[in-house]
């Protein structure tokens, strides 16, 4: 008789924000530069440097407070968090502990049966990002470039509120449109920008009280959280049935090897001596520069996803798609702009626009070409003036090389051919040469015009106007 | 005359009016410390190429009209632990003996702007860390009035070469009373302004919430025209103060009519040292004898200084001084396995024992379960020692009394008793602890011919009528004929 | 260490608490200078006894020394290229980096 055991899940997720310098000084938080470019003293901890704070990183974390329905601290500190590690300039990291910038939040995410359910933020705070370390397998050595150092993050910590695998993915990717949305930063998981740790203990069913939680990092992908979620409730289940303990430790993921092991460190004793840091002040935020924040904070999603609807005349499902991304609303709103048929552009983007990018592994924010281009194209198509499948091709240039379609199509001869007598001509070769079919057609088979309208197609290379040689087809064999 | 024998201010008068080169003054100095050095030890760095390059540009300046400054072209050294770039800065420690920043530290950024002439970095206790200089890994320095006797610290080098007439002024900082003890050993004049008048920036820190760098100079005319420039707000700095009204050079008046003097009656314990009482008492006198109005009162909490201060300090250091690991600069040990070794060794072989002793202190104070009782309590204290202090301000303009309990102790005789060594701050901690500014003055000698040093505390942005009290005093103590200044070492 | 951590009432220093502020302050000792850091902190026991005699229980930590708040910068880049400023004291470096013993990998604490 197997006991029945409930996941008891918690996040802790880094953000990388998006704002053009450090936390506490004017280095370049751009990414790309050489080794070490993009440092001062102060993010390199030299002797007798000092952080100043950048007001923009406030901004951004008590955007993202307000949005998860957080109450603002009013009367702020950062704390020092001490530990030795080379990525650690000072071997201290400016962090919060004590007054955290937001605290008791929520956010809802959907459940399987289609409803909703709440996951409840205990605080969110900023704080500096490490340096990089690069390993260096052969001579047994690690190289540090600190232009990641002072980089803004804030981190957000979840309740234990989750219950599973799916549904820590569903919070990530419920917190990653937010934040997307907000602007303050583009939340990669893959690159980083967006890391999650998962908090993870087993309690039986029906248990109030919680188990033993062990902490996991290195989750690189939505993937690899589910499969990490899954093999740690299995290993904790397992021990708890042989009567272990759950040791309470950080394990890292292997994702190559879908397991996980002990991050175990004599060398640190985990004691960071938390301590107001001394060489900053506090900071105080006024209702009326939450009122200011407030008032800044863009269009959310569920926002677009009603005005698609009204504004556009959008079905639902549209609406979704096109605002499941930022970076594709976005596009969509500008392209619209210059185009005016939205339901066209819709289908665009959705269809051709996501497919080549789902192939090439790219995200909406990488889309290569212009709205302008893309409107263009819409026009050209709708007009007439190129078939829709040769708009095809069409495309598959544009997203290559950004090309203007109008010039393109005039330089490679792709209009449609609409010229009567062009077409006569093509039309008498392809009747000739078909015999059979004209016959056929005559005897009543109506599909036989289809493989002549093919054939016409290809002697034109695809850019006879279909419905016009049917029309001239049709009159020819009338008479 | 060997023009370093000048105050600062009577040199740059000189200078301007062209009486004397800039040049010929840092040769004077040159030639001061070459015939000193050897004995006294005030210098860790002495760079002669670079004050002469600095003393044709400079001189170029002036003749353009371009430097006006009062204290253009005045030979001065820097406390090692201010950065300055290009030239090395140890903090006294063989962690940075070969470190070299690509920046200045602000304090002395601003003094070069004026026309100030680096001559070189002064000898230190190790990063600031206790009250003779004999902590610092170059060996310590010695007073100039008696080389059997320490001159102080952490700021012995500046005072001492201050005192020796190597230069004209110096910058030294002052996190416990690191000016003003070795001020008073050395019988020289020091300020340690209100906390965030002079920027940190480019200041190796020590105690982040106590750290001020200030002038060191021969009397009280030159501190306040250092402090004059030294002092601005730096957007650099997170706790820079924009303060109006810098110009404490307004402030050398002769007078304290009406002016409430009050001498805390605390500082007259057993251990004092009774000449220094009675210097304290005559100060008294003079001020008396010029209008103020003299009493003794109570002060409380004194006994609580000294714990407060270390635990903070040792905290704050212990935090401050990690980022020394041997990883991006400074000493890195040479025989490691493994990353943490190579901290462990390189941190235990680049730091002296003294500053060891601190870190494992400040390690302490803030460890997971004590960090409530030790580290909190000592902030609780300080809270109630900032509300006593605010307390006596409403009653009394500026707060005389010893610098320390005694004179300069004899080499030698201190390092092995470390509690005893910082009860020598208790004196000197308070001001630190609040923030207020303070500043040494010297008020003779004593019998063997050491200098006694008194010590001046104002309220918070008060420097004005510190330094008016201190003027005040200093002319009465000239007119009175007392030796107060090195004018005769 | 559990015992170490939550005794509040401590009256003597063991061994044990010199070896761990050794780890956080990444401290080796001599055997000579484990035992001066015993009887300092002995010492500075009786500093916290001190201490004690003053009632703070209604005072509030005083955290910050200046009298002001919201001190900021603006959003702007400021930096060149501060790669061989930043390198310039480095004891070891390779290609542009600090070179330091291998870490262990995946210690990412954040």
């Amino acid at each position: 008789m197997s006991k029945q055991y409930e996941t008891v899940i918690g996040l802790e997720v880094h953000v990388e924000l998006s704002t053009k310098t450090k936390i506490f000084c004017g280095c370049s938080t751009a990414f790309g530069a050489k080794p070490n470019a993009n440092t001062c003293p102060v993010c390199t901890g030299m002797p007798g440097a000092l952080p100043v704070l950048n007001k923009k990183v406030v901004e951004y974390a008590v955007a993202v407070g307000l949005a998860a329905d957080c109450e603002i601290t009013r009367d702020i500190r950062f704390d020092r968090k001490n530990y030795f590690y080379p990525d650690n300039p000072q071997n201290y990291q400016i962090s919060q502990l004590y007054f955290p910038v937001c605290r008791n939040g929520k956010i809802a995410i959907p459940t399987k049966d289609g409803g909703e359910k709440w996951i409840r933020i205990h605080e969110i705070h900023m704080e500096e990002d490490a340096g990089k370390l690069k390993h260096e397998e052969k001579e047994n050595r690690s190289v540090i470039d600190f232009n990641r150092s002072g980089v803004p993050l804030i981190e957000i910590v979840s309740e234990p509120d989750l219950r599973s695998g799916e549904e820590a993915v569903e919070y990530l990717n419920k917190l990653r449109l937010m934040i997307q949305y907000l602007g303050v930063s583009d939340c990669k998981l893959q690159e980083g920008s967006m890391r999650a740790d998962v908090n993870l203990s087993v309690r039986e069913a029906g248990s109030v009280s919680y188990g033993v939680r062990t902490e996991m990092k290195n989750l690189n992908s939505m993937k690899a959280i589910l499969r990490a979620v899954e093999h740690e409730k299995n290993r904790q289940i397992q021990l708890l049935a042989e009567g272990k303990n759950v040791i309470q430790e950080t394990r890292r993921w292997d994702d190559g090897r879908g397991c996980s092991y002990p991050m175990r460190s004599k060398e640190d004793a985990k004691d960071y001596r938390y301590f107001p840091d001394p060489d900053l002040v506090s900071v105080h935020i006024s209702e009326e520069w939450i009122l200011e924040i407030k008032k800044r904070q863009p269009e959310f999603r569920s926002e677009k996803i009603k005005r698609y609807q009204t504004e556009f005349g959008l079905p639902r499902y549209d609406a979704e798609v096109l605002t499941g991304d930022k970076a594709l609303a976005d596009f969509f709103e500008k392209t619209v702009q210059l185009c005016s048929r939205p339901k066209k552009v819709s289908n665009w983007l959705m269809g051709e626009t996501m497919r080549l990018l789902n192939e090439k592994a790219m995200e909406p924010n990488d889309i290569p070409f212009s709205p302008k281009h893309l409107a263009k194209l819409i026009e050209l198509t709708e007009s007439g003036a190129i078939g829709t499948t040769l708009a095809k091709e069409v495309f598959e240039v544009l997203f290559a090389q950004n090309i203007d379609p109008e010039r393109y199509i005039e330089e490679q001869g792709l209009k449609t051919v609409e010229d009567t007598q062009e077409l006569n001509h093509i039309i008498e070769q392809v009747v000739k040469k078909y015999p059979k079919s004209v016959e056929d057609y005559k005897n009543g088979r109506k599909k036989a015009i289809g493989f002549l309208i093919g054939q016409i197609m290809k002697a034109t290379q695809g850019r006879a106007n279909p419905t016009l040689a049917k029309e001239m087809l049709e009159k020819r064999f009338v008479q | 005359m060997n023009l370093m024998k000048l105050s600062a201010l009577e040199l740059g008068k000189k200078i301007q009016s062209g009486e004397v080169s800039v040049m010929e003054a840092v040769c004077d100095a040159m030639e001061a410390i070459n015939a000193k050095e050897e004995a006294l030890h005030c210098f860790i760095t002495v760079d002669e190429a670079y004050a002469k390059k600095r003393a044709e540009q400079v001189q170029n300046s002036i003749k353009n009209g371009e430097l006006k400054s009062l204290l253009a072209g005045v030979p001065m050294a820097v406390k090692d632990n201010l950065c300055t770039k290009g030239m090395r800065t140890t903090c006294g420690s063989k962690m940075l003996e070969h470190f070299i920043p690509s920046y200045t530290a602000e304090a002395v950024q601003k003094l070069e702007q004026a026309g100030a002439v680096l001559l070189g970095k002064t000898n230190m206790d190790e990063f600031a860390m206790g009250s003779t200089s004999e902590t610092s890994y170059f060996g310590g320095t010695k007073n100039p009035w008696n080389q059997n006797h320490v001159a102080g610290g952490s700021s012995g080098g500046s005072c001492a070469a201050v005192a020796a007439n190597e230069c004209c002024y110096a910058l030294g900082s002052d996190t416990g009373g690191s000016i003003r003890l070795p001020g008073a050993f050395c019988g020289v004049t020091g300020i340690k302004p209100t906390y965030g008048t002079v920027s940190r920036y480019g200041l190796v820190a020590y105690a982040s919430s106590m750290d001020q760098v200030g002038p060191v100079a021969k009397d009280v005319s030159d501190c306040a025209a250092v402090l004059e420039i030294i002092s601005s707000f730096d957007k650099k700095d997170s706790t820079s103060i924009q303060r109006p009204a810098l110009d404490f050079t307004s402030a050398l008046i002769d007078n304290v009519e009406g002016m409430k003097i009050g001498i805390p009656i605390s500082c007259f314990d057993s251990e004092l040292d009774s000449e220094v009482h009675n210097a304290v008492l005559t100060a008294a006198e003079r001020l008396k004898e010029r209008g103020a109005i003299v009493r003794e009162f109570d002060l409380g909490l004194m006994d609580y200084a000294v714990p407060a201060y270390y635990m903070i300090a040792c905290a704050e250091a212990g935090s401050n001084l990690a980022r020394f690991d041997g990883v991006k600069y400074g000493y890195r040990t040479e025989a490691y396995e493994g990353l943490h070794q190579m901290y462990k060794k390189s941190r235990s072989e680049g730091f002296g024992t003294e500053v060891k002793r601190r870190l494992l202190l400040g390690a302490f104070v803030l460890s997971e379960g004590y960090y409530e009782d030790y580290y909190l309590k000592a902030l609780r204290t300080k809270a109630c020692i900032q509300n006593e202090f605010k307390r006596v301000f409403s009653q009394f303009d500026v707060l005389l009394s010893p610098a320390s309990f005694s004179v300069a102790p004899k080499a030698d005789s201190s390092l092995d008793n470390p509690l005893k060594m910082y009860q020598s701050d208790q004196y000197t901690v308070s001001a630190n602890l609040t923030g207020l500014p303070a500043m040494c003055l010297p008020a003779g000698t004593n019998q063997n011919g050491l200098p006694i040093g008194l010590q001046l505390i104002g309220n918070r942005f008060e420097e004005k009528k510190m330094i008016r009290t201190a003027y005040t005093l200093e002319q009465a103590m000239r007119r009175k004929g007392e030796k107060n200044h090195v004018k005769t070492v | 260490m559990e015992n170490i951590k939550r005794n509040h009432k401590l009256e003597k220093i063991t061994d044990e608490i010199i070896g761990y502020l050794g780890i956080l302050a990444k401290l080796e000792l001599t055997k000579e200078e484990k035992k001066r850091a015993r009887r300092d902190l002995e010492e500075m026991l009786f500093y916290v006894d001190k201490l004690n005699e003053l009632d703070t229980s209604e005072i509030e930590p005083d955290y910050q020394m200046c009298p002001f708040s919201n001190v900021f910068r603006e959003d702007i880049v400021e930096n060149g290229d501060n790669s061989k400023a930043a390198l310039l004291n480095a004891p070891e470096k390779k290609e542009g980096g600090f070179l330091v013993p291998k870490t262990i990998e995946g210690e990412d604490t954040r």
